[in-house]
């Protein structure tokens, strides 16, 4: 008998029982299926979407995440050329190569430098969409994708995340459901990997101070364009 | 590792003795509990949510079949592999066998108590294979050759001065007149050692928090980001978990996600949660070729449907560890295996055996706070006493133990001669310590006087007076 018959028949003799019977795993079945919502705390889900963004952004900076409001994609470049000047950070920059990010137009800050694609181990600075950004931790939702390398969330002392505030949902599970209609429809499929980030790396393993930068980024900051009603300055809806 | 469970007594005396873990534990004390209760006070639904987050754990154990091979049917379509391992032995020979199969020679690692529990690393380098710990906990401890003493902060402890020696003795390439008097330091030096490492590395092996039958994934919740690193850059990614820790769904895992980082370090939210699922897709430009689950039973399987089920729902939050007025006095490594405090006492006799972990479970003073504060409702005292009853009845505890523990119920089964005896007991030690107040010592006491003094008793017995308020009242 192969281990995992093994484990499974020890299974069900504890549970007393055989095989789950055929009505019971349809209800099962049925109850994967449908996606029910357990209690969703009323934080973030009671709020209007303006307020949301808000919230996110209020949850964000506990935890010590830098977050800045722009009007439109158009302001990108100058924000983030501003943040790393204030930082004191080199103007070199790992961009994420998605489609979202195609309309920031670079060039008006020549003095950036732009690479486009995943991160290596040298990167400094990186840049990347995300797909949502949930109000009720200030979490970011990213998901690995021809357009989104994993390793720009990670190997950089430095993200920059952009977030369009129409992105910015109330709980995970609105998050969740952009991960099904976004497999169902980019022709990606479920993404390999998605990464709910909340803050720059920690660690308290050390007489459980705090200390930022234990092996991913030391500093988060996000640049959140536009408004929750997809508008932003250059008129075209920022969330397209 | 080899169990030293068995001597808890000598282990616990040794902690209690040990000034450097006393100042550890001290700072530990006050810090956990504060910054849960903040978190706690802060979402009003998070009683609701423990209700909810045991309904799902106990709905997935009673179809835990079903669900374990929904999970593994989607694991393999997104195109990763199921190990199932019946043993600790079985698990250890499939990770070996993956390494083996691209020629591994270095294994990063991300912080996994199911590791521990297999004793991989000992394993691995018995095999040839180098296991680099990165969570910056872990790799302390792997540098000073020491199990963790604590499910989530494992080198708890340590103070920075030992970790700082450690480093020097560890880092002797590193200018040894550096300054390691800050933890910043300490992490830098970390950070930066185990950079190469990360890179370097051929296979990545990381615990699972949940394994989401939904979807095959497994989910790790991590703060430093190591986890990350361990388990993208390598060519190959494997998953160590267990068969209890499968969830049906996303939105169930939601809920347990909402409790899981509030109980263990009062976050709202650990920094990195992270779902992952299968290997690289066609179009990434990173992530590992290969994605591999093994699937741990060791015990747990036997578990189910019995007295102990309830432990199954544990999601390691360390709640209870760190409300534990014994774990706070002893640390952890005088329950001398992977998994202390109030979860150990119950988890370590299943896994190990009553024979070995029978002092665990006594090792509680039954105040109930492990229970209060568990994120899933774990009735961890209750299942102590069942330890205890089973120690009992197969003649396990030493036998002066078991002839007083005899007398006592033979006693107190009568209660006339048990309200008699304890009277005038009672009133003699009254009398005998008069003059103090208190006893330094008292026959068959040792163990009580030798620690701490006894107060003589004062006044009437609290029998009498229940007695006499209740007649009281009748009389009313």
């Amino acid at each position: 008998m192969s281990a995992r018959d093994a484990i499974l028949r020890n299974v069900r003799r504890s549970l007393g029982r055989g095989a789950v019977p055929v009505e019971t795993a349809a209800a099962l079945s049925e109850r994967v299926a449908t996606h029910r919502r357990n209690l969703i705390p009323a934080r973030a889900a009671s709020l209007p979407r303006a307020a949301r963004v808000d919230l996110f952004i209020k949850m964000a900076e506990e935890v010590q995440t830098s977050v800045t409001r722009v009007a439109c994609d158009a302001d990108i470049p100058a924000e983030v050329a501003r943040y790393l000047a204030a930082e004191n950070l080199p103007a070199e920059l790992a961009v994420a190569p998605d489609a979202s990010l195609a309309d920031v137009p670079w060039g008006d800050r020549p003095l950036l430098q732009i690479r486009r694609g995943k991160a290596e181990p040298g990167d400094a600075v990186s840049l990347t969409p995300c797909l949502a950004a949930v109000a009720e931790t200030g979490t970011l939702m990213l998901v690995s994708g021809s357009g989104t390398p994993t390793t720009l969330n990670f190997l950089p002392d430095t993200q920059i995340v952009v977030v369009r505030a129409g992105q910015i949902v109330a709980g995970y599970e609105d998050g969740w459901d952009l991960i099904r209609e976004r497999a169902a429809n980019s022709g990606e499929g479920w993404p390999r990997t998605v990464n709910l980030i909340t803050g720059p790396s920690r660690t308290g393993d050390i007489e459980q101070r705090i200390q930022l930068g234990a092996h991913g980024p030391r500093r988060l900051h996000i640049v959140v364009v536009g408004d929750v009603d997809g508008n932003s300055a250059d008129g075209a809806p920022s969330d397209a | 590792m080899q169990p030293t469970s068995h001597n808890f007594p000598e282990n616990a005396r040794g902690g209690l003795a040990d000034p450097v873990l006393q100042t550890a534990l001290g700072m530990a004390r006050t810090g956990f509990p504060y910054r849960r209760q903040q978190a706690v006070a802060r979402l009003p639904e998070f009683e609701a949510l423990r209700d909810q987050a045991k309904d799902i754990k106990n709905h997935t154990l009673a179809h835990l079949d079903y669900y374990l091979e929904l999970y593994e049917r989607n694991v393999i379509a997104a195109g990763g592999q199921v190990h199932w391992a019946q043993t600790a032995e079985d698990a250890r020979r499939a990770i070996l066998n993956i390494c083996r199969s691209v020629g591994a020679k270095v294994v990063t690692k991300g912080k996994s108590m199911v590791a521990e529990e297999i004793a991989l690393n000992d394993y691995l380098e018995n095999n040839g294979i180098t296991p680099v710990e990165t969570d910056l906990g872990e790799y302390i401890i792997q540098l000073r050759h020491e199990p963790p003493s604590h499910i989530i902060a494992p080198a708890i402890h340590l103070m920075k001065e030992q970790v700082a020696e450690t480093f020097r003795g560890a880092h002797g390439h590193l200018d040894p007149a550096r300054p390691l008097d800050e933890a910043q330091a300490l992490c830098e030096e970390a950070r930066t050692i185990l950079r190469p490492h990360f890179l370097a590395a051929d296979v990545g092996i990381t615990g699972g928090n949940f394994l989401v039958a939904e979807t095959g994934s497994s989910i790790i919740v991590t703060n430093e980001g190591n986890g990350d690193l361990t388990q993208t850059l390598p060519r190959v990614h494997i998953v160590i978990s267990s068969i209890e820790k499968v969830v049906p769904t996303l939105e169930d895992t939601a809920t347990l996600l909402r409790l899981l980082a509030r109980s263990a370090t009062g976050q709202e939210f650990s920094s990195y949660t992270t779902i992952s699922t299968g290997p690289r897709r066609p179009g990434d430009h990173d992530g590992p070729e290969q994605y591999h689950v093994v699937l741990l039973d060791n015990g747990r399987s036997e578990l189910l449907g019995g007295e102990f089920q309830d432990m199954l729902r544990c999601l390691r939050c360390s709640a209870c560890l760190n409300h534990c007025p014994v774990y706070a006095a002893v640390g952890g490594h005088a329950y001398g295996w992977v998994y202390p405090g109030p979860m150990g006492a119950v988890l370590t006799p299943a896994l190990v055996g009553l024979h070995e972990a029978g002092h665990l479970p006594n090792a509680s003073t039954f105040c109930g706070r492990c229970e209060s504060v568990c994120p899933v409702k774990i009735p961890l005292p209750k299942m102590m006493r069942h330890w205890r009853e089973r120690e009992f009845a197969s003649k396990l505890s030493p036998k002066t133990y078991r002839s007083g523990l005899g007398a006592w119920a033979w006693v107190a089964a009568r209660p006339g001669l048990y309200h008699t005896l304890a009277e005038i007991g009672g009133r003699m030690l009254g009398w005998a310590g008069k003059s103090r107040g208190r006893f330094r010592s008292l026959p068959l006491a040792a163990g009580w006087t030798g620690v701490r003094d006894m107060p003589a008793p004062q006044g009437r017995s609290f029998h009498s007076l229940w007695a006499e308020q209740q007649k009281r009242r009748g009389a009313a």
